[in-house]
């Protein structure tokens, strides 16, 4: 139960967020929806176009729709000389607010069209202009119709911006997200409470406004609107300017793992001694994380470094260590990114199985795994099987399985322990591996990049020495077993699991930061 | 004065209104009638152009009805139809003002004065229109065409779907009016009996065309041609049989 009310505690600034999001996609809707809605009641012909796409809008999963918006904001941003943010507010909101559309087209159109037409006429007929009968005879009429599809809209929305978090904007999706991630229950149970409050909040006080509307009653209407209103504004309240000049906050990124969150967490706590006011960022997609970074919407986060050697600088090849973190330096600065440098531990993806099938089936090898691998199924993280890694590994070692399926990280190692999957594409920092003695297979081959951590910054913090100064001490200071150990404080499932946080605080003595 | 000079008008093939003629005296009470579909309904909107001609010319007081903006002109002709179409998110007060509203002039007690002539009860006036029986409504809605007193009153089928007692209660109503507010009245029904009893000029319509155009005691009389004189088999053969049951 406490842990659920420190979940909570972490609520207001990303409700702060997920109601701005929300609400503005909402009324950019309205404002599309609204006047196209009139538009589409006198030409048929346009409201099947209109209804049609908005309907297809609506069969595209709200998560792959915004993952759309990342690559068309880029190319659009690059067409007009960039300029053009494709992560984070800008993404969410337009993804958001086509979601947002259908419902409140679909019932200003059938409001419309069900309008009486003997009203129509007799609005004609006492010599009203087009304008007149819109804004005296059409609109009060429709409105009730139109406020329950905005209604819908709203609920929709505020649903479906938790989702938000993937594209680097915070939601409530954030306390989500982690939880998933770290198995905290009540970091999930928090963020859902929270986002189904939201709605249930807006979903009755549009409902007061439209019966308002429906029973003629300018009071009520009137009211639900005033105290949607100042229901906004107060739960946007940690997002106001506090006066003065106020420092910017720093901003750490995370991807959607227990190590990252930890090591978030640590840079947190020494930027925070050094004087730093922060907030996290965390759930971020992998090549998100390093986009956000270039762009300054991120400040400082941990990433590896074959991670970026494949996917961000299209490399195939795999140099040695000091050659490789070299050319990464270099080529991240070219992106306004500056590397601080290795954190001293390296998270490589490590194919793992459990020891006694191991020894059954005879493997200590990629190359043994080859020769059984027709028969066994492969369990892998969501992105694994999608990054160039898998490719060169299965290419190199000519990998064939009878099935490969993607887990998120958790239930990966379940699947491994229920005997659902043979093989897991696991890491090599991940406690798991020596708290459940699972066999790693070697890498005869070098196929498999070096993935040191490294620590990187934004380029404006780079300039700041006491940031720097803060962070460098990390440089080279965290060994792998360290590592695991921290992490296994955080993914293990029995009740000696840890918040992130805390084990951030357990590895900084550790390694007597 | 209303004049129709050669107007036509077709809806794909069917031609509704087939070079129609015609002049309407300051002050008349007509009667345009004919079965479904012989046109009358299309001849009497295109005087306050809810219909316009596909050829020829309508013009009031010798001034063409398309020289000005429909809504300027709509808003000097009165206009009731059957299904009443009273503003249901309107009070009854402001479906009455509505006309005055729009053109911007005062209100004043003219909401009033326009219950009490078509003998409404003042309270009515805070009621909306869904509060009223139908009878009600169609004297509310006969109320608003008049109350920014216009010269001309279309009725457009207005009293069909009354019941046979409202009905000739608002009928001799709307005789009254006619005669006390000077209008120009234009009736159309279906109803050889309704136009009889209210006009002083009855027009007969069929296909789209003028077959008569008698007054009432001449169509009495047995004259009007066919069509008009198979209108008139209704009403004579029912005055008949209650003649007979009198006996």
């Amino acid at each position: 139960m406490s842990a659920f009310l420190d979940a909570l505690t972490r609520v207001p600034p990303l409700l702060a967020q997920h109601v701005l999001v929300s609400m503005a996609a909402l009324l950019l809707g309205i404002a599309i929806a609204v006047p196209l809605a009139f538009a589409c009641a006198r030409r048929p012909a346009l409201a099947r176009i209109a209804l049609g796409l908005a309907s297809l809008v609506q069969t595209i999963p709200a998560l792959a729709l915004l993952a759309l918006f990342y690559p068309l904001l880029l190319t659009l941003s690059g067409l007009v000389g960039g300029g053009i943010p494709a992560l984070g507010f800008l993404p969410s909101l337009l993804a958001l607010t086509l979601y947002a559309l259908l419902p409140i087209l679909r019932n200003g159109v059938t409001g419309l069209v069900g309008l009486d037409p003997a009203v129509l006429q007799a609005a004609d007929a006492v010599g009203m202009t087009r304008g007149q009968k819109l804004r005296l005879v059409e609109a009060p009429l429709v409105a009730p119709v139109l406020a329950a599809g905005i209604r819908t809209a709203a609920v929709w929305t505020i649903g479906a911006a938790t989702l938000s978090t993937t594209v680097g904007q915070p939601s409530l999706g954030d306390l989500i997200f982690a939880g998933l991630q770290t198995q905290a229950w009540a970091l999930v149970l928090a963020g859902c409470f929270a986002a189904a409050a939201l709605a249930l909040a807006v979903d009755a006080l549009i409902g007061l406004i439209e019966r308002g509307l429906a029973a003629r009653r300018k009071g009520m209407w009137l009211g639900g609107l005033i105290a949607l209103a100042l229901g906004i504004a107060l739960a946007t309240q940690p997002l106001w300017p506090l006066g003065g000049d106020a420092r910017r906050q720093v901003v750490i990124g995370a991807k959607n793992f227990s190590e990252q969150y930890i090591l978030a967490r640590l840079i947190g706590d020494r930027l925070t001694q050094a004087g730093y006011d922060v907030s996290y960022r965390d759930g971020l997609g992998s090549t998100v994380a390093f986009e956000a970074t270039a762009g300054g919407r991120v400040d400082v986060y941990v990433d590896y470094a074959g991670t970026l050697w494949t996917t961000a600088m299209h490399r195939h090849d795999a140099p040695p260590r000091a050659a490789m973190l070299g050319a990464l330096k270099d080529w991240a600065a070219t992106r306004d990114v500056a590397m601080l440098g290795p954190l001293g531990f390296e998270n490589v993806y490590a194919f793992a199985m459990k020891a006694a099938r191991a020894d059954q089936l005879g493997v200590r090898s990629l190359a043994d795994l080859a020769r059984v691998s027709p028969g066994l199924k492969l369990g892998s993280d969501l992105e694994f099987l999608d990054r160039p890694e898998w490719a060169a590994v299965r290419d190199a070692y000519g990998l064939r399985f009878a099935s490969m399926t993607p887990y998120s990280p958790t239930f990966m190692y379940r699947a491994l322990e229920s005997g659902r999957a043979d093989v897991i594409s696991a890491f090599s920092s991940d406690g798991r591996i020596a708290a459940e003695r699972l066999t790693v297979l070697s890498d005869p081959k070098r196929v498999i990049p070096g993935y040191d951590a490294v620590l990187l910054v934004a380029k404006d913090r780079a300039g700041d020495a006491k940031f720097v100064d803060a962070l460098r001490p990390m440089v080279n200071r965290i060994p792998v077993e360290a590592m695991r150990e921290a992490n296994y404080r955080v993914d293990r499932d029995d009740a000696a699991k840890e918040s992130p946080e805390a084990a951030a605080r357990w590895l900084a003595k550790r390694v007597g930061l | 004065m209303i004049a129709l000079d050669r107007v036509r008008r077709r809806y794909g093939m069917v031609t509704a209104i087939d070079d129609v003629s015609l002049t309407i005296a300051p002050g008349a009470f007509v009667a345009l009638v004919g079965a479904s579909g012989s046109g009358k309904s299309t001849l009497l909107r295109m005087i306050n152009r809810l219909e316009e001609p596909d050829s020829g010319s309508v013009t009031i007081d010798g001034r063409d009805v398309t020289d000005q903006p429909a809504h300027r002109l709509r808003r000097r002709i009165g206009y009731v139809f059957q299904q009443h179409g009273l503003f249901p998110h309107m009070s009854v007060a402001a479906n009455i003002a509505i006309g005055l509203t729009l053109a911007r002039r005062p209100v004043g007690d003219r909401v009033g004065e326009m219950l009490d002539l078509v003998e409404l009860p003042r309270d009515v006036a805070t009621r909306t229109p869904d509060a009223l029986s139908g009878g009600q409504r169609q004297r509310v809605a006969i109320a608003r065409a008049l109350a920014t007193a216009p010269p001309i009153l279309l009725l457009d089928e207005a009293l069909g779907a009354l019941d046979p007692v409202t009905r000739d209660a608002v009928a001799g109503r709307l005789v009254d009016l006619h005669a006390r507010l000077g209008l120009t009245t234009l009736l159309v029904t279906h109803d050889m009996a309704e136009a009889l009893l209210t006009a002083s000029r009855v027009l007969v319509m069929d296909e789209g065309r003028i077959v008569a155009d008698a007054t009432p005691a001449q169509l009495v009389a047995g004259q009007g041609g066919p069509v008009a004189q198979g209108l008139m088999a209704v009403p004579r053969h029912q005055a008949e049989r209650l003649a007979a049951l009198a006996r």
